[in-house]
Protein backbone atom coordinates (compact mmCIF):
# COMPACT_ATOMS: atom_id res chain seq x y z
CA UNK A 1 0.00 0.00 0.00
CA UNK A 2 1.19 3.87 -0.92
CA UNK A 3 1.55 5.84 2.06
CA UNK A 4 -1.58 8.30 2.16
CA UNK A 5 -0.77 11.63 0.77
CA UNK A 6 -0.68 14.57 3.81
CA UNK A 7 -3.72 16.84 2.21
CA UNK A 8 -5.64 18.82 4.78
CA UNK A 9 -9.22 16.38 3.98
CA UNK A 10 -6.70 13.48 4.59
CA UNK A 11 -5.32 14.35 7.96
CA UNK A 12 -8.65 15.43 9.00
CA UNK A 13 -10.82 12.20 8.13
CA UNK A 14 -7.45 9.93 9.28
CA UNK A 15 -7.11 12.24 12.80
CA UNK A 16 -10.94 12.14 13.14
CA UNK A 17 -11.35 8.14 12.99
CA UNK A 18 -8.27 7.75 15.18
CA UNK A 19 -9.43 9.60 17.48
CA UNK A 20 -13.17 8.24 17.31
CA UNK A 21 -12.29 4.32 17.57
CA UNK A 22 -10.07 4.98 20.84
CA UNK A 23 -13.23 7.01 22.15
CA UNK A 24 -15.27 4.09 21.43
CA UNK A 25 -12.81 1.19 22.41
CA UNK A 26 -12.10 3.40 25.58
CA UNK A 27 -16.25 3.74 26.39
CA UNK A 28 -16.19 0.01 26.47
CA UNK A 29 -13.37 -1.06 28.51
CA UNK A 30 -14.94 2.55 31.22
CA UNK A 31 -18.82 0.53 31.34
CA UNK A 32 -16.38 -3.48 31.59
CA UNK A 33 -14.28 -2.12 34.43
CA UNK A 34 -16.69 0.43 36.31
CA UNK A 35 -18.73 -1.20 38.31
CA UNK A 36 -14.98 -3.71 39.38
CA UNK A 37 -13.44 -0.07 40.46
CA UNK A 38 -16.12 0.38 42.94
CA UNK A 39 -16.40 -2.96 44.38
CA UNK A 40 -12.83 -2.42 44.85
CA UNK A 41 -12.66 1.17 46.45
CA UNK A 42 -15.57 -0.32 48.45
CA UNK A 43 -13.92 -3.30 49.96
CA UNK A 44 -10.46 -1.49 50.46
CA UNK A 45 -12.54 1.32 52.75
CA UNK A 46 -14.34 -1.89 54.23
CA UNK A 47 -11.12 -3.62 55.14
CA UNK A 48 -9.90 -0.83 56.64
CA UNK A 49 -12.79 -0.35 59.15
CA UNK A 50 -12.90 -3.94 60.11
CA UNK A 51 -8.70 -3.78 60.60
CA UNK A 52 -9.80 -0.83 63.19
CA UNK A 53 -12.14 -1.30 65.00
CA UNK A 54 -13.50 -4.47 67.29
CA UNK A 55 -16.07 -6.80 65.68
CA UNK A 56 -19.25 -5.74 64.85
CA UNK A 57 -22.11 -6.67 62.79
CA UNK A 58 -23.59 -4.10 61.11
CA UNK A 59 -21.61 -0.72 59.73
CA UNK A 60 -24.47 2.57 59.46
CA UNK A 61 -23.64 4.67 56.40
CA UNK A 62 -20.76 7.44 57.46
CA UNK A 63 -22.24 10.84 58.93
CA UNK A 64 -20.00 13.87 57.47
CA UNK A 65 -18.59 16.26 59.60
CA UNK A 66 -17.24 19.14 58.69
CA UNK A 67 -13.83 20.10 60.60
CA UNK A 68 -13.91 24.64 61.72
CA UNK A 69 -12.09 26.39 59.36
CA UNK A 70 -11.48 23.48 56.94
CA UNK A 71 -12.78 22.27 53.21
CA UNK A 72 -12.37 18.93 53.59
CA UNK A 73 -14.84 17.12 55.74
CA UNK A 74 -14.19 14.16 57.60
CA UNK A 75 -16.38 10.98 57.49
CA UNK A 76 -17.55 8.77 60.76
CA UNK A 77 -19.23 5.62 60.23
CA UNK A 78 -21.01 4.12 63.18
CA UNK A 79 -20.61 0.64 63.77
CA UNK A 80 -22.81 -1.60 65.42
CA UNK A 81 -23.14 -5.08 67.35
CA UNK A 82 -26.65 -6.53 67.95
CA UNK A 83 -27.85 -3.03 67.48
CA UNK A 84 -25.65 -1.66 70.29
CA UNK A 85 -23.03 1.32 69.20
CA UNK A 86 -19.14 -0.40 69.44
CA UNK A 87 -17.06 2.53 68.02
CA UNK A 88 -16.84 4.63 65.03
CA UNK A 89 -14.24 4.06 62.00
CA UNK A 90 -13.31 7.52 61.39
CA UNK A 91 -11.87 8.83 57.77
CA UNK A 92 -9.67 11.43 59.03
CA UNK A 93 -7.01 13.69 57.06
CA UNK A 94 -3.99 16.22 57.71
CA UNK A 95 -2.32 18.06 55.06
CA UNK A 96 0.99 19.18 57.28
CA UNK A 97 2.51 16.10 56.59
CA UNK A 98 6.28 16.00 55.42
CA UNK A 99 4.69 15.23 51.60
CA UNK A 100 1.23 16.66 52.04
CA UNK A 101 -1.68 15.28 52.31
CA UNK A 102 -2.08 11.72 54.91
CA UNK A 103 -5.35 10.10 54.80
CA UNK A 104 -6.28 7.78 57.67
CA UNK A 105 -8.69 5.44 59.24
CA UNK A 106 -9.12 5.87 62.49
CA UNK A 107 -11.79 3.10 64.93
CA UNK A 108 -13.07 5.00 68.21
CA UNK A 109 -14.77 3.04 70.97
CA UNK A 110 -17.86 4.48 72.52
CA UNK A 111 -15.62 5.91 75.57
CA UNK A 112 -13.19 7.89 73.42
CA UNK A 113 -10.48 6.05 73.32
CA UNK A 114 -8.25 4.78 69.50
CA UNK A 115 -9.05 1.49 69.11
CA UNK A 116 -6.26 1.06 65.91
CA UNK A 117 -5.84 2.90 62.59
CA UNK A 118 -4.99 2.17 59.26
CA UNK A 119 -2.75 4.46 57.06
CA UNK A 120 -4.84 4.87 53.76
CA UNK A 121 -2.54 7.23 51.57
CA UNK A 122 0.31 9.26 52.26
CA UNK A 123 3.30 10.28 50.51
CA UNK A 124 5.96 9.84 53.44
CA UNK A 125 9.09 9.40 52.91
CA UNK A 126 9.71 5.71 52.25
CA UNK A 127 11.84 3.90 56.04
CA UNK A 128 11.43 7.04 57.74
CA UNK A 129 7.88 8.94 57.80
CA UNK A 130 6.23 5.52 56.32
CA UNK A 131 6.51 3.96 59.48
CA UNK A 132 3.63 5.80 61.40
CA UNK A 133 1.90 2.55 60.08
CA UNK A 134 3.26 0.18 62.97
CA UNK A 135 5.28 2.63 65.26
CA UNK A 136 1.87 4.17 67.15
CA UNK A 137 0.73 0.88 67.46
CA UNK A 138 2.71 -1.30 69.62
CA UNK A 139 2.19 -2.60 72.49
CA UNK A 140 5.45 -2.84 74.01
CA UNK A 141 6.41 0.55 73.73
CA UNK A 142 3.79 2.50 75.71
CA UNK A 143 5.42 5.89 74.95
CA UNK A 144 4.36 5.86 71.14
CA UNK A 145 1.15 4.14 71.20
CA UNK A 146 -1.79 5.41 70.70
CA UNK A 147 -4.12 2.52 71.43
CA UNK A 148 -6.28 2.81 74.57
CA UNK A 149 -5.60 5.67 74.84
CA UNK A 150 -7.81 9.32 74.62
CA UNK A 151 -7.30 12.68 73.46
CA UNK A 152 -9.52 13.70 76.45
CA UNK A 153 -6.68 11.90 78.97
CA UNK A 154 -3.71 12.12 77.19
CA UNK A 155 -1.89 14.88 75.32
CA UNK A 156 -1.79 14.06 71.67
CA UNK A 157 1.15 16.15 70.42
CA UNK A 158 5.01 14.62 69.88
CA UNK A 159 6.71 14.87 73.31
CA UNK A 160 8.93 17.51 71.36
CA UNK A 161 6.21 19.99 72.04
CA UNK A 162 5.38 19.18 75.30
CA UNK A 163 2.35 16.26 74.49
CA UNK A 164 2.49 12.84 75.55
CA UNK A 165 3.54 10.52 72.33
CA UNK A 166 7.12 9.78 71.69
CA UNK A 167 7.48 10.99 67.74
CA UNK A 168 9.03 8.38 65.09
CA UNK A 169 12.61 8.79 65.33
CA UNK A 170 13.96 11.28 62.73
CA UNK A 171 10.16 12.17 61.38
CA UNK A 172 8.90 14.36 63.60
CA UNK A 173 7.20 16.35 61.16
CA UNK A 174 4.98 12.95 59.85
CA UNK A 175 4.15 12.51 63.51
CA UNK A 176 2.75 15.82 63.93
CA UNK A 177 0.87 15.89 61.11
CA UNK A 178 -0.58 11.64 62.09
CA UNK A 179 -1.38 12.99 65.82
CA UNK A 180 -3.32 16.23 63.87
CA UNK A 181 -5.08 13.75 61.92
CA UNK A 182 -5.88 11.52 64.97
CA UNK A 183 -7.28 14.78 67.27
CA UNK A 184 -9.15 15.80 64.23
CA UNK A 185 -11.19 12.40 63.87
CA UNK A 186 -11.56 13.19 67.57
CA UNK A 187 -13.39 15.99 68.00
CA UNK A 188 -15.64 14.53 64.56
CA UNK A 189 -15.70 11.74 66.95
CA UNK A 190 -17.35 13.74 69.48
CA UNK A 191 -19.22 16.33 67.43
CA UNK A 192 -21.39 12.83 66.09
CA UNK A 193 -21.29 10.84 69.49
CA UNK A 194 -24.17 12.29 71.31
CA UNK A 195 -26.57 12.24 67.90
CA UNK A 196 -25.47 8.07 67.32
CA UNK A 197 -26.08 6.59 70.52
CA UNK A 198 -29.39 8.62 70.62
CA UNK A 199 -29.92 6.82 67.47
CA UNK A 200 -29.37 3.25 68.88
CA UNK A 201 -31.54 3.56 71.77
CA UNK A 202 -34.04 4.66 69.73
CA UNK A 203 -33.14 1.89 66.99
CA UNK A 204 -32.95 -0.57 70.06
CA UNK A 205 -36.58 0.12 71.59
CA UNK B 1 15.81 -16.69 13.73
CA UNK B 2 15.30 -13.39 13.07
CA UNK B 3 12.30 -12.96 14.87
CA UNK B 4 14.42 -13.79 18.01
CA UNK B 5 16.80 -11.43 17.49
CA UNK B 6 13.72 -8.78 17.44
CA UNK B 7 12.42 -10.32 20.41
CA UNK B 8 15.66 -11.02 22.26
CA UNK B 9 17.70 -7.64 21.47
CA UNK B 10 15.53 -5.68 24.25
CA UNK B 11 17.32 -7.57 27.38
CA UNK B 12 20.85 -6.71 26.60
CA UNK B 13 22.11 -5.33 23.34
CA UNK B 14 19.38 -2.63 23.17
CA UNK B 15 17.93 -2.74 26.54
CA UNK B 16 15.62 0.24 26.64
CA UNK B 17 16.78 1.10 30.25
CA UNK B 18 20.39 0.29 30.64
CA UNK B 19 22.08 0.96 27.05
CA UNK B 20 19.14 3.17 24.96
CA UNK B 21 18.92 5.28 28.40
CA UNK B 22 15.20 5.74 27.81
CA UNK B 23 12.63 5.65 30.05
CA UNK B 24 14.29 7.37 33.06
CA UNK B 25 11.83 8.54 34.49
CA UNK B 26 9.53 5.81 35.72
CA UNK B 27 12.95 3.20 35.94
CA UNK B 28 14.16 5.68 39.38
CA UNK B 29 11.07 6.32 40.48
CA UNK B 30 8.87 2.99 40.84
CA UNK B 31 11.69 0.70 41.60
CA UNK B 32 11.86 1.23 45.60
CA UNK B 33 11.02 -2.53 45.49
CA UNK B 34 11.17 -5.64 43.31
CA UNK B 35 6.98 -5.87 42.99
CA UNK B 36 6.34 -2.40 41.28
CA UNK B 37 9.18 -2.73 39.08
CA UNK B 38 7.54 -5.73 37.65
CA UNK B 39 4.38 -4.46 37.60
CA UNK B 40 5.62 -1.17 36.08
CA UNK B 41 7.54 -3.47 33.60
CA UNK B 42 5.00 -5.78 32.45
CA UNK B 43 2.34 -2.59 32.03
CA UNK B 44 4.70 -1.05 29.82
CA UNK B 45 5.01 -4.36 28.00
CA UNK B 46 1.21 -4.75 27.49
CA UNK B 47 0.77 -1.02 26.15
CA UNK B 48 4.44 -1.43 23.85
CA UNK B 49 3.38 -4.73 22.22
CA UNK B 50 -0.38 -3.47 21.63
CA UNK B 51 0.81 0.17 20.36
CA UNK B 52 3.52 -1.52 18.02
CA UNK B 53 1.56 -3.87 16.49
CA UNK B 54 -1.36 -1.68 15.76
CA UNK B 55 0.56 1.08 14.96
CA UNK B 56 2.24 -1.17 12.37
CA UNK B 57 -1.17 -2.36 10.56
CA UNK B 58 -2.29 1.33 10.01
CA UNK B 59 1.17 2.69 9.02
CA UNK B 60 0.32 3.24 5.26
CA UNK B 61 -2.64 4.42 6.23
CA UNK B 62 -1.34 7.89 8.39
CA UNK B 63 -0.39 10.73 6.56
CA UNK B 64 3.15 11.48 7.42
CA UNK B 65 2.48 15.53 8.95
CA UNK B 66 -0.10 13.84 11.73
CA UNK B 67 1.94 10.44 12.68
CA UNK B 68 2.92 11.40 15.90
CA UNK B 69 -0.79 12.87 17.50
CA UNK B 70 -1.83 9.67 15.85
CA UNK B 71 0.66 7.48 17.51
CA UNK B 72 0.11 9.51 20.78
CA UNK B 73 -3.55 9.08 20.59
CA UNK B 74 -3.05 4.94 20.09
CA UNK B 75 -0.73 4.84 23.17
CA UNK B 76 -2.60 7.09 25.14
CA UNK B 77 -5.89 4.40 24.69
CA UNK B 78 -4.07 1.37 25.91
CA UNK B 79 -2.42 3.53 28.67
CA UNK B 80 -5.81 4.12 29.58
CA UNK B 81 -6.96 0.62 29.34
CA UNK B 82 -4.22 -0.81 31.35
CA UNK B 83 -5.09 1.99 33.96
CA UNK B 84 -9.05 1.35 34.14
CA UNK B 85 -8.02 -2.53 34.25
CA UNK B 86 -5.46 -2.12 36.84
CA UNK B 87 -7.33 -0.30 38.69
CA UNK B 88 -10.52 -2.78 38.97
CA UNK B 89 -8.42 -6.06 39.48
CA UNK B 90 -5.00 -4.83 40.99
CA UNK B 91 -5.81 -2.14 43.23
CA UNK B 92 -2.99 -2.56 45.42
CA UNK B 93 0.03 -2.33 42.48
CA UNK B 94 -2.54 0.79 40.93
CA UNK B 95 -1.81 2.41 44.39
CA UNK B 96 1.57 1.74 44.83
CA UNK B 97 2.23 2.87 41.32
CA UNK B 98 0.23 6.13 41.28
CA UNK B 99 0.63 8.70 38.66
CA UNK B 100 3.39 6.65 36.88
CA UNK B 101 0.67 4.36 34.99
CA UNK B 102 -0.46 7.22 33.40
CA UNK B 103 2.78 8.70 32.35
CA UNK B 104 3.25 5.65 30.29
CA UNK B 105 1.57 7.65 27.69
CA UNK B 106 5.05 9.78 27.12
CA UNK B 107 7.41 6.99 27.97
CA UNK B 108 9.87 8.18 25.37
CA UNK B 109 10.35 3.77 24.77
CA UNK B 110 6.98 3.59 23.43
CA UNK B 111 6.54 6.37 21.15
CA UNK B 112 10.24 5.80 20.51
CA UNK B 113 9.43 2.05 19.24
CA UNK B 114 6.37 2.89 17.49
CA UNK B 115 8.25 5.49 15.75
CA UNK B 116 12.23 3.90 14.98
CA UNK B 117 10.55 0.54 14.41
CA UNK B 118 6.55 -0.04 14.29
CA UNK B 119 6.47 2.69 11.27
CA UNK B 120 9.37 0.76 9.23
CA UNK B 121 8.58 -2.94 9.95
CA UNK B 122 5.66 -5.52 9.35
CA UNK B 123 2.85 -6.06 11.91
CA UNK B 124 4.31 -9.18 13.29
CA UNK B 125 7.96 -8.23 14.00
CA UNK B 126 6.62 -5.05 15.66
CA UNK B 127 4.57 -7.06 17.71
CA UNK B 128 7.60 -9.09 18.85
CA UNK B 129 9.50 -6.21 19.09
CA UNK B 130 7.34 -4.86 21.40
CA UNK B 131 7.04 -7.63 23.36
CA UNK B 132 10.99 -8.20 23.55
CA UNK B 133 11.60 -4.43 24.63
CA UNK B 134 9.15 -3.96 27.04
CA UNK B 135 9.97 -7.40 28.34
CA UNK B 136 13.25 -6.41 28.42
CA UNK B 137 12.24 -3.01 30.35
CA UNK B 138 10.35 -5.35 33.05
CA UNK B 139 13.66 -7.50 33.49
CA UNK B 140 15.58 -4.38 34.13
CA UNK B 141 13.01 -2.79 36.64
CA UNK B 142 12.76 -5.78 38.62
CA UNK B 143 16.13 -6.11 38.84
CA UNK B 144 16.97 -2.79 39.84
CA UNK B 145 13.57 -2.57 42.12
CA UNK B 146 15.34 -6.19 43.90
CA UNK B 147 18.97 -4.93 44.48
CA UNK B 148 17.23 -1.53 46.00
CA UNK B 149 15.00 -3.47 47.98
CA UNK B 150 17.38 -5.67 49.21
CA UNK B 151 20.09 -3.23 50.05
CA UNK B 152 17.43 -0.90 51.19
CA UNK B 153 14.73 -2.59 53.31
CA UNK B 154 16.35 -6.29 53.52
CA UNK B 155 13.28 -8.10 51.53
CA UNK B 156 13.01 -9.44 47.90
CA UNK B 157 9.04 -9.36 46.82
CA UNK B 158 8.04 -8.59 50.25
CA UNK B 159 9.92 -12.06 51.49
CA UNK B 160 12.06 -10.93 54.44
CA UNK B 161 15.71 -11.94 53.92
CA UNK B 162 17.26 -10.30 57.04
CA UNK B 163 16.84 -8.10 59.67
CA UNK B 164 15.76 -4.46 59.03
CA UNK B 165 18.15 -3.17 61.74
CA UNK B 166 20.93 -3.26 59.09
CA UNK B 167 19.59 -1.85 55.86
CA UNK B 168 20.86 1.02 54.21
CA UNK B 169 17.58 3.35 53.95
CA UNK B 170 19.75 5.15 51.22
CA UNK B 171 18.52 2.95 48.55
CA UNK B 172 14.80 2.89 48.94
CA UNK B 173 15.40 6.83 48.41
CA UNK B 174 16.01 8.56 45.16
CA UNK B 175 19.71 8.56 45.48
CA UNK B 176 19.77 5.16 45.78
CA UNK B 177 18.11 4.78 42.41
CA UNK B 178 20.64 6.33 40.56
CA UNK B 179 23.64 4.58 42.23
CA UNK B 180 22.32 1.40 41.90
CA UNK B 181 21.50 2.25 37.73
CA UNK B 182 25.10 3.59 37.39
CA UNK B 183 26.57 0.24 38.52
CA UNK B 184 24.15 -1.93 36.85
CA UNK B 185 24.51 0.44 33.08
CA UNK B 186 28.58 -0.43 33.82
CA UNK B 187 27.90 -4.10 34.20
CA UNK B 188 25.71 -4.28 31.40
CA UNK B 189 28.62 -2.52 29.72
CA UNK B 190 31.16 -5.06 30.79
CA UNK B 191 28.84 -7.93 29.54
CA UNK B 192 28.35 -6.33 25.88
CA UNK B 193 32.27 -5.88 25.56
CA UNK B 194 33.34 -9.39 26.28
Amino acid sequence: MAQRESTFGNMVIVLLLVTLISAGALGFVHDMTSGAIEAAKIKAQNDAISKVLPAFDELKPPVTVLPEGETDSVLVFPAYAQGQLVGVAVKTYSNKGFSGHISIMAGIDKGGNFTGYAVLEHKETPGLGSKMDVWFNNADKPGQNVIGKSPATTKFSVSKDGGDIDAITASTITSRAFLDALVRAYAAFEKTSGTLSGETAEKTN
Amino acid sequence: MNQWKNFSKGFIKESPTFVLLLGMCPTLGVTSSAANGLGMGLATTFVLAMSNWVVSLVKSQIPDKIRIPSYIVIIATFVTVVELTMQAYLPGLFKSLGLFIPLIVVNCIVLGRAEAFASKNPPLSSLIDGLGMGLGFSFALTLLGSIRELLGSGKIFNITLYSENYVMLLFVLAPGAFIVLGYLIALINRIKKA
